[in-house]
C-alpha cells in the first residue's frame, strides 16, 4: 500500500506566546519546531501500515525550506521519502495550501491508496484543508478518526463523539484525518536518524496565490488567568470550599 | 508566599547550584540576613543546573580547576548526593593516548590518584557495550561520579534556612540593581526593592544582563551543549539505581556517553559553536521546555549520532532504542575558559559567581564565600578572578570570537602554550611593524602582540649548535623554537632588546600614596625618590596575590609596573586600598606607556652612545630609576633585570616608542644587539636566575618563606598579610621552592624529552610526594637554561627532602626521568653572585 | 439574511448551535436556520425561540445520520437558492466539518472559530488560533461569508420568538456524498448520561490521581454534584480513562458552570480546553502549578485527602 501523510511545521511554544514586532506571526527565535500533535499520530499510523503491508510512506508538506528538519525527523521514524513544497516563509491561506498540496499529489507517480492528515494544525486551526483536498481529488474522507484498520482495501475507522463511538468503513483510495489517541507515536532511533539523512526529500516550488482568507495581524488573546484565591491547605480548607460551592449554586 | 524583606545584608540572585551554595556557605561563615531570589520556581528555576549532565571527572590540567572540583566533590559526598561510577576517557588516536598520559600526570600533580591507562580489552571489560576495535585505550579514573545537583542545591538552601540565616523567594524577577557612589545599594524586583549591603550575581548565563544593570561586566556568553537521551536500552534493563556503569568520554570526537537508568545519555561538544546573548534566553513562561533548554537541532548532531554509533553499536544501533529527550542545553562560556569570580571592579560589594559548572559549584561557592567574609579564599582563584579582564576582553566581539574558537576545545588537546587565532592584533606596540619585519613570531598577552622569538635570529641556531638544546619530540617542539635558546645565548654574549609593552602601569599619587603602597607591599616602600622596589604583594593569609615593581618617582608619586596578564587584578587590589577621603588616587597609564628592555654585557655601551647621562655602575645604581634623554626623547630608565644581565627598562609615552627603538637599534649595530623575544624574558632568562613568577610559583597556597623570598629584616609598617607572614617566619617551612636539573632526558624510545611544567615530582620508587600540609610536589615552571646546558624544573619539595643533590623522578607523558636538586631557595643557578647584573 | 446551520445528533440539538444563532443575530439581518435530516424539523420551536424565522430542513432518503459531505452538498443547494450574506455554524468539530464541505463545494474561503464577525466587503473576522491563545484579525474576500462561531464566545440568548416556519427541501445528493456514513454506533467509551460538552459540572483528574483506581472518588464527587468526569491528556495516554473524557485542545473543549481540576498541573493544551468554565476550583499539592493562575479557588493539598473530605461535607450539607 502506498500512503501519503501531510504535515505542517509548527513552532513548539511554551506557556506564553510572543508576537513578532509586526504582529503578523509568533516570535519563534526562542522556539523549536515540530509538527502538529495529531500529525504525529498520522505518521505513526502510516509507519505501522507500511510495516504490516509493505510499500511506501511518503510525507508531504508545504512550508519554508527549514521544514526539511521536520521531514527528516519523520523520515527517521520510518517514512520512505518526502516532498517539500517550498514557500517564501509566509503563511498561505487554506485554499492556496490545499491547491498546492493537490497539485503536488497529482504530480506524483504514485497513486496513493491512503492519504492521512492530522485533525488540525496546532497554529492556524482552519479545519478545512483535508476536506478541500478530498474534494479536489474526488475521494471520500473520514475525519477525527481514533482507530483505524485496513482490511481488504477498506479503511475501517472509529471516531469518538459525545454520544459514543461511531463506526465507519470506506473503500480505498480514501482520505482519513486522525486524532491524538489513535496510537502512541514513536520517537526516532539513532539508526533511524542515520537512515533519514540519506532518504530523498524532493524540493518543489509553488506560486503563492492571493489569499482569500487574508490574515491582517495577530493579537494575544486576553489572558484568562485570574489567580486563584487559595482557600487553605488540605482537608481543613474543605468547609470554605463547600461555602463557595453553595454560593455559586453547585448544589 | 511571604513578602520580600525591604532590607538584607546580602541578596543572592539565583537559585541554581551556585546561588544555593553561596547562601549556604555565607551562612556557614556566620552571615545572617541573607535573601535569595530567583525569577524561576524552586527547586528548578530553569537555569543550566536543571539540565546539567551532572557527572564529574575530577581531573583538569588547571590546578585551580582541579582543586575547586575536588572541594565540590567533597561537599557532594557530604550531602549524600554523589554516586561514584568511575569513568573512562577513551582514545581513538595516538595523539590522544599521549594526552591521556598527560592527564594522569596532571592528576598526580594535583593529588588525584587512582587513574590508570587501560588497554582496549580492559575498557571492554568495564564497559561491555563498546566496540573496543575502534579505540587504542583509555584512561580509567575510578573516582569519577555523578551528582544530584538540584537536590544538593535544595539541601544547601534548606540548611541555610535552618541556621536562621537566609530566606529564599522564588518567582521574583530582578529589574534593576541600584548603585550609589560606586557601591551597590539595592536590588529592585517586580515584587519590591531590597536594600542590601552586598549583592551576589549567581545567575549563570543571565549574569551579563544583571551585571549590566549595575554598570558592571561579566563577560560570558550562553552557548549550546547538545545532548540526547535514548532508551530504554535492553542491556540496562536490570540496572539497579540511577547509575551503575562507568561514564565514557569519547575524547577524540568530543562526546560523552553515560548510562542513566535504562537510558543512555549522549552529549557533545563537537557541534558547531552555537552562541546566544542573554537576551535570547526566553522567560520561564515563554519557554517551551525550561528557559535554558533550547530546541534540539538534529542537523548539528548528525555526525555525533554516527560517532556514538561507532563506539556503542549494540546500543546506539538498536532500532528499538528510541530518542527519549534531546535538547540544546545552554551553558556559560567565557573567553578564556575560566569562571568569573569575585567582586566586580566597577561596583563595590557587587560579586560575580558566574560561568561555574556543576563539577565546580559547591567548591566555588565555598571559596567565594571565604573571599567575601574572610577577605581571601583557601584555594587560589587568581585565574578566575573577575578583575583579570582588560577592557577589550569585555567586548562582545572578543567574547564571541574566543568562545567560537575554543568551544570545540572543551575536550580538545590543548597545548600549554597554544595561542588563540581569533580577535588578534587588538593592541599593537609601537614597534610592531619593526618586529614584524624582523620575522617576529607573535604570542598574545592581554591583547598585546608580543614577539616570542624572531626568525631573523635563526642563523644563531647554527652558531650555537647543540647548545640550543634542540628538541626532537613534536609535543614540546610545538609553540617553541630553538631560536629562543639561541637568542638567550647571544644576549649573554652581546645584548638583546626586548619589547615589554604588555606591562600594565598605574600611578598612585597624593598625600596618602605612600600609605597605600606600603599597605600593599611586603617590602619597605618609604625609600628614596628614584628607588625601584621589587616586592611581593600578599593576601590576608600571607599567600601571594602578586609580585611587581614599584618606582618611587616623587614623595607622593609611585608607579606600579606589573605583568599584563595580571595587571587589571593588581589595579583593583591597589584601588581597593585607596582611602575614602580621596587623599590618594590611582591612574591607569597602561595604554599610554611602552617599555623596552635592553640587557646584556654590551647594554651600557649601547645606551651610553645615545645619551649624555652617565650610565656607569657607580652613577646609575642597580634598583634605581631616573629620567634620561635618549636622542631627544625623555625616557624613564630603570636599572633592573629579569633576565640576569646588566641593563635597563626604558619607559616612554607610546608616541616616543619608535624613536627610542630606532636610537637603541642604531647604536646597537656596533655592539651585536639582537632582538630578543619573550621566550627568553619569560622563561630561559628567568629560570637560570631562579626568578619566581606570579601564578606558577607565587600563589595563595605558598608563603614567602617557602618561596625563599623573605627579607632578613621585616619592615615595621603594617601591610596586608603581615600577621600571617610573621607567623610563617616564626615557624619552620614545611616545603621549600627548589631548582632541579633533569639528569637524563632519554625516553624509552631514545628520544630526548623536555618537561613543560605541571609534571609531578616523584620519589625514586615513583611515589608522589606530599608535604605536611597535604600539598603535592610538582613542577611549577620548566624550561631551558641554555647557558648551563640544563633543563630546569622548579618545584616546592618537603623541607626534609629539600637538600641539594637529592635525587627524584619527574613523570612526563607516562615516563619517568631522573632529576636532582641543584639549588634550594632563591639563589640563582646561573651567576649566583649577580656579577653580570651588577657589572 | 444569515443562514445558521443547526447541528443535531439524531434529532438531539447541539447546544453550541444556539450560541451560533445568538451570534448570528448580532449581525443585524434576518436569521434563517437549516438542519440536515428530517429529524431536525422537531427543532423548529427552539430555533424560533432563538430568533430564526425559518427552519430549512434538508430531507433526502440518504440523509439518515451524520454525513458531512452530504451536509455540504445540501448547504450548497440551499445557499444557491437563498443567496444568504453568510452561512454560520457552531465552531464544533461537526460544525467546522460541514462548513468546510460547503466551502470546498463552492471553492470559497471559510473562517473557522470566529469570535467576532463584521459583514462588509471584504468581511472581517476575529478568529481563534493556537488553542485560543491568539486572535487573528482576517479579511474574507468573498461575497458569501462562511464562518463558524467560536465555542463559548457568545452566551446563548433567547428572544422568546415563536416557532420557526419549517421549509423542507431535497438536496441533489450524489452517491459519493453519503459514501462515508456511520455504520453503527455504540456507547463504547462513553458512559452515556451527561456528555462533557453539555455538563454543568465537570470534575477532572490528572496525573495526581495516581492511577485508574483513584478515579472512583472523582466519579463519586461528580455524581454527587450532578456532573461528569473529565481528565487530562496524560490520564488518557496512560490508559487510565477513555479518550472521550479528555478535556483540552486535543480532547474536548468545555465551559461548564463549575470545573474542578484535581491533580492537574495545567499544561497549555489542557487550559485551552477548560479556561472558559464559569467557576474553576483547583485541588493540587503544588501551589506553583500553572493551573492555579486560571482558577477562581484553590485548595493546596493532596486530592486523596481533600476529595473524600469534600464529598462527605457536601453530603452532610445536602442533608
Amino acid at each position: 500500500m502506498d500512503i501519503l501523510v501531510c504535515l505542517k511545521r509548527v513552532p513548539l511554544a511554551g506557556g506564553t506566546l510572543i508576537l513578532t514586532p509586526d504582529s503578523r506571526d509568533i516570535e519563534t527565535k526562542h522556539l523549536g519546531f515540530g509538527i502538529s500533535p495529531h500529525e504525529e499520530n498520522a505518521v505513526e499510523a502510516g509507519v505501522q501500515l507500511v510495516e504490516q503491508m509493505g510499500e511506501t510512506l511518503t510525507l508531504l508538506t508545504l512550508g519554508p525550506s527549514d521544514a526539511e528538519e521536520q521531514l527528516r525527523s519523520q523520515l527517521a521514524i520510518g517514512a520512505t521519502r518526502a516532498v517539500l513544497i517550498e514557500t517564501d516563509g509566509q503563511e498561505w491561506d487554506p485554499q492556496g495550501t490545499a491547491a498546492a498540496l493537490v497539485d503536488a499529489i497529482n504530480a506524483e507517480e504514485t497513486k496513493f491508496d491512503l492519504i492521512i492528515f492530522g485533525a488540525e494544525s496546532a497554529d492556524s486551526a482552519g479545519y478545512q484543508i483535508h476536506i478541500r483536498v478530498a474534494h479536489a481529488l474526488n475521494r471520500p474522507i473520514i475525519t477525527n478518526v481514533k482507530s483505524m484498520k485496513i482490511e481488504n482495501g477498506v479503511a475501517v475507522c472509529d471516531r469518538v463523539v459525545a454520544a459514543g463511538r461511531e463506526h465507519y468503513e470506506v473503500a480505498l483510495p480514501a482520505i482519513v484525518t486522525v486524532r491524538d489517541g489513535l496510537n502512541i507515536p514513536r520517537y526516532p532511533s539513532v539508526p533511524g536518524r542515520m537512515q533519514a539523512r540519506k532518504k530523498p526529500v524532493d524540493m518543489k516550488k509553488a506560486e503563492p496565490r492571493v489569499p482569500k482568507l487574508e490574515k491582517v495581524n495577530l493579537a494575544l488573546a486576553p489572558s484568562k488567568a485570574k489567580g486563584a484565591e487559595v482557600l487553605g491547605n488540605g482537608p481543613e480548607a474543605v468547609p470554605a470550599l463547600v461555602e463557595v460551592l453553595k454560593k455559586i449554586g453547585a448544589f | 508566599m511571604s513578602k520580600l524583606p525591604a532590607k538584607a545584608k546580602c541578596v543572592v540572585i539565583g537559585a541554581g547550584i551556585v546561588g544555593n551554595g553561596m547562601v549556604y556557605h555565607l551562612a556557614k561563615l556566620g552571615w545572617k540576613d541573607i535573601v535569595q531570589i530567583d525569577k524561576g520556581p524552586l527547586p528548578n528555576p530553569g537555569g543550566s543546573t536543571g539540565h546539567a549532565s551532572n557527572f564529574i571527572f575530577p581531573v583538569d590540567h588547571s590546578k585551580e580547576m582541579t582543586a575547586i572540583t575536588a572541594e565540590s566533590m567533597r561537599q557532594y559526598k557530604e550531602f549524600g548526593t554523589f554516586t561514584e561510577t568511575g569513568g573512562i576517557e577513551v582514545a581513538r588516536t595516538e595523539e590522544r593516548m599521549q594526552e591521556l598520559a598527560r592527564r594522569i600526570t596532571s592528576a598526580k600533580s594535583w593529588g588525584i590518584d587512582g587513574g590508570r591507562i587501560l588497554t582496549p580489552a580492559e575498557v571492554k571489560q568495564l564497559v561491555p557495550y563498546i566496540d573496543e576495535s575502534i579505540i587504542l585505550g583509555g584512561y580509567y579514573q575510578p573516582t569519577v561520579g555523578v551528582v544530584d545537583s538540584l537536590r544538593t542545591g535544595t539541601i544547601m538552601r534548606e540548611k541555610a534556612q535552618e541556621m536562621g540565616a537566609a530566606q529564599s523567594f522564588a518567582n521574583v524577577e530582578v529589574q534593576d540593581i541600584k548603585v550609589e557612589n560606586g557601591v551597590v545599594k539595592a536590588v529592585v524586583t517586580d515584587q519590591g526593592t531590597i536594600e542590601a549591603e552586598y549583592v551576589v550575581i549567581a545567575t549563570g548565563c543571565w549574569s551579563p544582563k544583571l551585571a549590566a544593570m549595575a554598570g558592571a561586566h561579566i563577560p560570558l556568553t550562553p552557548a549550546v551543549h547538545q545532548m540526547k537521551d535514548i532508551g530504554p536500552v535492553p542491556f540496562f534493563k536490570d540496572t539497579k539505581g540511577d547509575i551503575e556503569w562507568p561514564i565514557i568520554r569519547d575524547m577524540d570526537v568530543f562526546m560523552y556517553e553515560r548510562q542513566h537508568g535504562t537510558g543512555l545519555e549522549i552529549g557533545s561538544y563537537a557541534h558547531r559553536p552555537i552562541l546566544y546573548t542573554p537576551d535570547d534566553i526566553p522567560s520561564n513562561a515563554t519557554a517551551a521546555l525550561s528557559p535554558t533548554e533550547f530546541a534540539f537541532t538534529q542537523a548539528d548532531f548528525d555526525i555525533q549520532d554516527e560517532h556514538a554509533y561507532e563506539l556503542m553499536p549494540s546500543i546506539v544501533g538498536d532500532e528499538s532504542v528510541r530518542e527519549k529527550y534531546a535538547c540544546n542545553g545552554i551553558l556559560s562560556y567565557t573567553p578564556d575558559g575560566m569562571p568569573i569570580l569575585g567582586e566586580t571592579p566597577e561596583v563595590k560589594n557587587l560579586w560575580s559567581v558566574a560561568a561555574v559548572w556543576i563539577k565546580e559549584g559547591p567548591g566555588t561557592a565555598k571559596s567565594v564565600a571565604e573571599w567575601m567574609v574572610l577577605g581571601d579564599s583557601h584555594i587560589d582563584l587568581h585565574a578566575s578572578n573577575i578583575a583579570r579582564f582588560h577592557e577589550h576582553h569585555k567586548e562582545e566581539k572578543h567574547i564571541k570570537s574566543r568562545v567560537t574558537e575554543s568551544f570545540n576545545k572543551t575536550y580538545g588537546i590543548v597545548h600549554p602554550l597554544e595561542q588563540y587565532e581569533s580577535n588578534r592584533k587588538v593592541r599593537l606596540s609601537p614597534y610592531y611593524e619593526r618586529e614584524a619585519a624582523l620575522g617576529a613570531v607573535f604570542y598574545e598577552t592581554a591583547g598585546w602582540e608580543r614577539p616570542f622569538w624572531y626568525e631573523s635570529n635563526k642563523d644563531l641556531v647554527a652558531k650555537f649548535g647543540d647548545k640550543v638544546m634542540p628538541r626532537a619530540a613534536e609535543w614540546e617542539s610545538r609553540w617553541w623554537s630553538p631560536i629562543i635558546n639561541a637568542e638567550h645565548l647571544q644576549m649573554r654574549e652581546t645584548a638583546g632588546i626586548v619589547d615589554l609593552t604588555a606591562f600594565a602601569y598605574f600611578d598612585i599619587t597624593g598625600p596618602s600614596a605612600l600609605a597605600v603602597v606600603q599597605k600593599a607591599a611586603l617590602r619597605q616602600m618609604d625609600v628614596a625618590i628614584g628607588r625601584v622596589v621589587y616586592t611581593p604583594v600578599l593576601g590576608p593569609n600571607g599567600g601571594f596575590k602578586s609580585d611587581l615593581t614599584i618606582m618611587r618617582l616623587d614623595t607622593d608619586h609611585f608607579r606600579v609596573v606589573t605583568g599584563g596578564a595580571h595587571g587589571m587584578a593588581d589595579k583593583k587590589w591597589f584601588a581597593d586600598l585607596l582611602p575614602a577621603d580621596g587623599s590618594a588616587k590611582i591612574k591607569d597609564i597602561t595604554s599610554d606607556y611602552t617599555t623596552l628592555g635592553l640587557w646584556g654585557p654590551n647594554a651600557r655601551k649601547i645606551v651610553q652612545e645615545v645619551t649624555s647621562e652617565d650610565m656607569s655602575h657607580e652613577s646609575f645604581k642597580f634598583s634605581t630609576c631616573r629620567e634620561i634623554d635618549i636622542k631627544g626623547v625623555k625616557v624613564l630608565a630603570s636599572r633592573i633585570s629579569y633576565v640576569g644581565d646588566l641593563g635597563w627598562e626604558f619607559y616612554v609615552p607610546m608616541a616616543d616608542g619608535p624613536a627610542l627603538w630606532d636610537a637603541l637599534w642604531e647604536a646597537g649595530k656596533n655592539h651585536g644587539l639582537i632582538p630578543v623575544g619573550i621566550g627568553v624574558y619569560g622563561t630561559t632568562g628567568r629560570l637560570e636566575k631562579c626568578y619566581r613568577a606570579y601564578g606558577p610559583e607565587l600563589e595563595t597556597e605558598y608563603t614567602v618563606v617557602e618561596a625563599g623570598m623573605q627579607t632578613p629584616k621585616l619592615k615595621e609598617q603594617d601591610f596586608i598579610g603581615k600577621e600571617a607572614h610573621l607567623k610563617h617566619r616564626a615557624e619552620k617551612p614545611v616545603a621549600m621552592l627548589c631548582t632541579l636539573f633533569v639528569d637524563d632526558h632519554t625516553s624509552s624510545t631514545g628520544v630526548k624529552r623536555y618537561m613543560m611544567g605541571n609534571e609531578p615530582i616523584l620519589t625514586l620508587d615513583k611515589k608522589p610526594i606530599t608535604d605536611a600540609h597535604g600539598r603535592r610536589s610538582y613542577v611549577t615552571s620548566a624550561g631551558s637554561a641554555p647557558s648551563l646546558g640544563k633543563h630546569i624544573l622548579m618545584s616546592y619539595l618537603p623541607t626534609e627532602l629539600a637538600v641539594a643533590g637529592n635525587k627524584f623522578l619527574v613523570e612526563y607523558l607516562g615516563e619517568h626521568y631522573p632529576c636532582s636538586i641543584a639549588e634550594v631557595g632563591a639563589t640563582s643557578v646561573f651567576d649566583p653572585s649577580n656579577e653580570r647584573i651588577l657589572a | 439574511m444569515i443562514l445558521v446551520l443547526i447541528d443535531h445528533d439524531r434529532g438531539e440539538l447541539d447546544q453550541l448551535s444556539l450560541r451560533a444563532l445568538t451570534a448570528a443575530r448580532k449581525l443585524g439581518q434576518d436569521i434563517e436556520a437549516v438542519v440536515i435530516g428530517k429529524e431536525g424539523a422537531a427543532l423548529a420551536g427552539i430555533v424560533g425561540e432563538y430568533g430564526a424565522k425559518v427552519l430549512h430542513v434538508a430531507n433526502h432518503a440518504n440523509l439518515t445520520d451524520y454525513t458531512p459531505m452530504a451536509s455540504g452538498r445540501a448547504l450548497k443547494d440551499l445557499v444557491e437558492k437563498l443567496k444568504p450574506a453568510a452561512v454560520l455554524a457552531a465552531g464544533s468539530p461537526r460544525g467546522n466539518e460541514q462548513l468546510a464541505h460547503l466551502a470546498a463545494f463552492l471553492d470559497l474561503p471559510m473562517a473557522a472559530e470566529c469570535s467576532e464577525i463584521t459583514l462588509g466587503s471584504p468581511h472581517h473576522v476575529l478568529r481563534a488560533r493556537w488553542a485560543g491563545n491568539l486572535i487573528e484579525s482576517a479579511n474574507v474576500h468573498s461575497d458569501l461569508l462562511i464562518a463558524s462561531v467560536l465555542a463559548f464566545s457568545t452566551e446563548p440568548e433567547s428572544v422568546n420568538g415563536g416557532a420557526a416556519t419549517v421549509a423542507e427541501f431535497e438536496p441533489a445528493l450524489e452517491p459519493q456524498d453519503y459514501a462515508v456514513k456511520v455504520l453503527s454506533r455504540d456507547a463504547g467509551e462513553s458512559k452515556g448520561g451527561v456528555t462533557l460538552v453539555d455538563a454543568k459540572v465537570i470534575v477532572s483528574g490528572g496525573r495526581g490521581v495516581g492511577g485508574p483506581d483513584g478515579f472512583g472518588q472523582i466519579e463519586e464527587l461528580a455524581n454527587l454534584l450532578g456532573g461528569t468526569v473529565g481528565c487530562s491528556r496524560v490520564v488518557t495516554s496512560s490508559g487510565w480513562r477513555p479518550h472521550a473524557e479528555q478535556v483540552g485542545q486535543t480532547g474536548t473543549k468545555v465551559a461548564p458552570d463549575l470545573y474542578i481540576a484535581a491533580g492537574i498541573s495545567g499544561a497549555m493544551q489542557h487550559i485551552a480546553g477548560m479556561k472558559n468554565s464559569k467557576t474553576i476550583v483547583v485541588i493540587n499539592t503544588d501551589p506553583e502549578a500553572p493551573i492555579l493562575s486560571y482558577a477562581d479557588y484553590a485548595i493546596i493539598g493532596d486530592l486523596h485527602q481533600v476529595i473524600p473530605a469534600l464529598t462527605s461535607a457536601i453530603r452532610e450539607a445536602k442533608g
